[in-house]
């Protein structure tokens, strides 16, 4: 009898389960986390946790590898093939919001007041996608260096100068202990250039592109600022400061933690393995070049795309994602900063205290999101291949007006990526 | 004189052997220094690079790379199909090829020497040109299948394999190749009165060893290191192949080891496959120069 209706209750649960299944609308979703079985594992959650929700949706994740994701989506787009949610790369999201791949969110704003800005992808006055993380960039070295150099410890309040900053790595040049002072990570090419470097730029009071038109670069890449920004990145490599270029990948992964470097400029997704070397780590706050400290925002974030038959189901989806529960999930998972303080609480590494909490301080207070325009995309570009230039010798102006030029260009092709005077 | 003659002989043999080895060395390290890479921890890896270490098995050395590649990603699906894929495309393309070869070669027909010249124009295009249209083409193709007529074949084996059958190269191998066989042996043929049919398949065919191993290495490797097409064709886990696979490894925290792993792995079937062709490959490579 026992068994009959055991069995009776688990043919009715599969059965009301399997109805429950079949009403549910399918919705695609497009994600670039392949090869990372941590974040996969935390998706899936979020996604299983929405599909038993509610009864209307059922999302599908198909994952691709980060390196090839946005090639994979253009295409897609071009051949009308995208699915109903898609996750795009901030600095992005304006291009292909301009381009028509992305569709405006339909989700509750109030539920993103408290969060960062990086992840909050608004373009042209709507928002169209929003980051479950952030990520920030820190001044990596040990507390026994800054000592043994005899150095103030900078803090938020009071960052170094350009002075304090140049006097910490020739006096660690002075000791002959380091292969250089200071790891940019000239290896890491791509993103990188502009997200870790373009702050230092800014922060001389300069930039890839004028944002108060978004039209032209002539005096933001090419003004007072930015040649003073060009003259100080190339006395780097030019002083032995930091190695260049040509800097070994080796190096940059673990150089630092070898002792060849007395500082490193890094992101939070380093900081773990960092931490687990040397128990006297400071993660400290990007030097003020002038016009204040800078350091880069805004990570990957969720969209819906402009195919998407469903964009209710598609932000409704997003918008159960932005849960406390999960963003602590993820920060918990891979290391990447909580985009609100309650989630950070809720983190090991982000709480109150925490061995990385100074990240998302740091990104309260210096981050600058990369320049909000459709043209960002070969603006970064432009700005890689001039600094490489300039680190390996380029006359400053010259590569400065050049690449002033290129972006103007572009900008001017493409009839103003939709902004006007 | 003649124990003078001897000495140089030795000499120039030893000489010679010691050039030919260091070609062979400098050929192998990039290989040994993948497998040995494979065996060792990433943070050992990268510090072995600095010396001559990282070619040699030494420290922390074990198959937990292989593991954790396996793990990562799924390995044997993505080799799967890039041999399935690989395969399929190298016997279609050698049978078509060598039938479009064989017909621009010994039949006469009108517009033949105008086509030839348009099909080994084509060997100065590059792929990167043509990929969008193409795209677009094959995202809208009507295909019949056990479903009924559908549109489209993005995610699909077949998107992979049919563009890429025929290609001026090939084509060209072929009928380079079919030239300088004797035209008395075509000529008798005829006389006997055997079909061109006949002759492709009894007479041209089993002579034409050396270049069907030729272009099967070359349309090998082509197809086995694929990127850019299935990037743009394949959005679906269950039908990438492995170059496309390769990029799981490229995290923020980049996995040497795995990587290197991985490409061991993936490095397998080509080392067979060239290793079963070889001999007629470098018999095809030689004659060709004897030609030339």
């Amino acid at each position: 009898m026992k068994m009959t209706a055991t069995l009776t209750a688990a043919l009715l649960a599969t059965t009301v389960w399997a109805t429950m299944a079949a009403a549910q609308t399918d919705l695609s979703m497009w994600y670039h986390g392949a090869g990372n079985p941590k974040e996969a594992a935390v998706l899936q959650t979020i996604i299983d946790d929405f599909n038993a929700s509610q009864s209307d949706w059922l999302v599908a994740v198909e994952s691709f590898p980060q390196e090839s994701y946005n090639d994979s989506v253009v295409a897609a787009a071009l051949a009308g093939n995208l699915p109903d949610i898609i996750d795009v790369d901030g600095p992005v999201m304006p291009n292909w919001a301009w381009s028509g791949y992305l569709q405006p969110l339909q989700i509750d704003e109030t539920k993103i007041e408290n969060f960062l800005p990086g992840p909050k992808g608004y373009w042209d006055g709507k928002l169209y996608s929003i980051g479950l993380w952030d990520a920030a960039v820190a001044l990596v070295t040990r507390q026994s260096i800054l000592d043994d150099l005899g150095l103030r410890t900078p803090t938020l309040e009071q960052p170094w100068t350009q002075e304090e900053f140049m006097g910490a790595l020739e006096a660690a040049k002075a000791t002959g202990t380091y292969d250089y002072p200071l790891d940019l990570g000239m290896a890491w090419t791509g993103e990188w250039y502009p997200y870790a470097f373009s702050p230092f730029l800014q922060s001389f009071g300069g930039d890839l592109v004028d944002r108060s038109t978004y039209l032209t670069a002539e005096g933001a890449l090419n003004g007072d600022a930015a040649m003073a920004f060009g003259e100080w990145w190339q006395g780097l490599f030019a002083n032995d400061l930091a190695p260049g270029t040509s800097q070994d990948p080796a190096a940059r992964e673990t150089g630092f933690q070898d002792g060849k470097y007395a500082f490193s400029w890094n992101g939070n997704w380093a900081a773990k393995n960092i931490l687990e070397t040397f128990d006297d780590t400071v993660f400290l706050p990007a030097p003020d070049f002038g016009a204040g400290p800078k350091i880069g925002a805004a990570s990957w974030q969720f969209g819906v795309s402009s195919a998407s038959k469903h964009p209710d189901g598609a932000s409704a989806f997003i918008e159960f994602a932005l849960q406390d529960k999960y963003l602590a999930d993820f920060s918990n998972a891979i290391g990447l900063i909580p985009p609100t303080a309650s989630a950070a609480q809720m983190t090991e590494n982000y709480k109150d205290g925490g061995p990385m909490a100074v990240f998302y301080d740091l990104t309260k207070a210096q981050a600058l999101v990369r320049p909000v325009t459709p043209g960002y995309v070969v603006e970064a570009k432009v700005f890689e291949k001039a600094l490489a230039d300039i680190a390996n010798g380029a006359d400053v102006a010259d590569t400065l007006d050049a690449a002033t030029d290129e972006i103007n260009a572009d900008i001017e092709r493409n009839s103003g990526y939709g902004h006007s005077e | 004189m003649a124990t003078i003659s001897a000495d140089n002989h030795g000499l120039r043999l030893v000489v010679r052997y010691v050039v030919l080895t260091l070609i062979a060395v400098i050929f192998i390290f990039p290989l040994l220094f993948m497998v040995m890479s494979s065996l060792k921890p990433s943070d050992q890896l990268l510090r072995d690079t600095a010396s001559l270490r990282a070619f040699l098995p030494v420290g922390d050395i074990g198959f937990a790379n292989y593991a954790d590649a396996f793990s990562r990603a799924p390995v044997a699906l993505f080799v799967f199909n890039s041999v399935l894929v690989t395969g399929v495309t190298v016997l279609l393309s050698l049978f078509l090829c060598s039938l479009a070869a064989f017909s621009f070669t010994f039949l006469n027909w009108k517009g033949r020497d105008l086509l030839l010249g348009i099909v080994i124009a084509t060997l100065i295009v590059p792929f990167e040109t043509i990929a969008i249209p193409l795209l677009l083409l094959v995202s809208k193709l009507p295909w019949i299948g056990l479903d009924g007529l559908q549109f489209g074949w993005l995610n699909t084996y077949r998107v992979q394999i049919i563009p890429w059958i025929a290609d001026g190269l090939t084509v060209f191998l072929f009928v380079q190749y079919f030239k300088d066989l004797p035209r008395e042996l075509i000529e008798a043929a005829r006389v006997e009165g055997a079909s061109w049919w006949q002759i492709y398949r009894r007479i041209v065919m089993p002579l034409a060893g050396p270049v069907l191993a030729t272009a099967a290495i070359l349309k090998f490797l082509v197809m086995y290191n694929q990127y850019l097409w299935p990037l743009i064709v394949v959005q679906q886990e269950s039908y990438r192949p492995v170059m496309v696979g390769l990029q799981y490894f490229f995290q923020l925290d980049t996995a040497w080891g795995e990587i290197m792993a991985y490409l061991t792995i993936i490095t397998v079937p080509v080392l067979a496959f060239y290793l079963i062709m070889q001999r007629a490959f470098i018999s095809s490579i030689a004659s060709t120069g004897v030609k030339g």
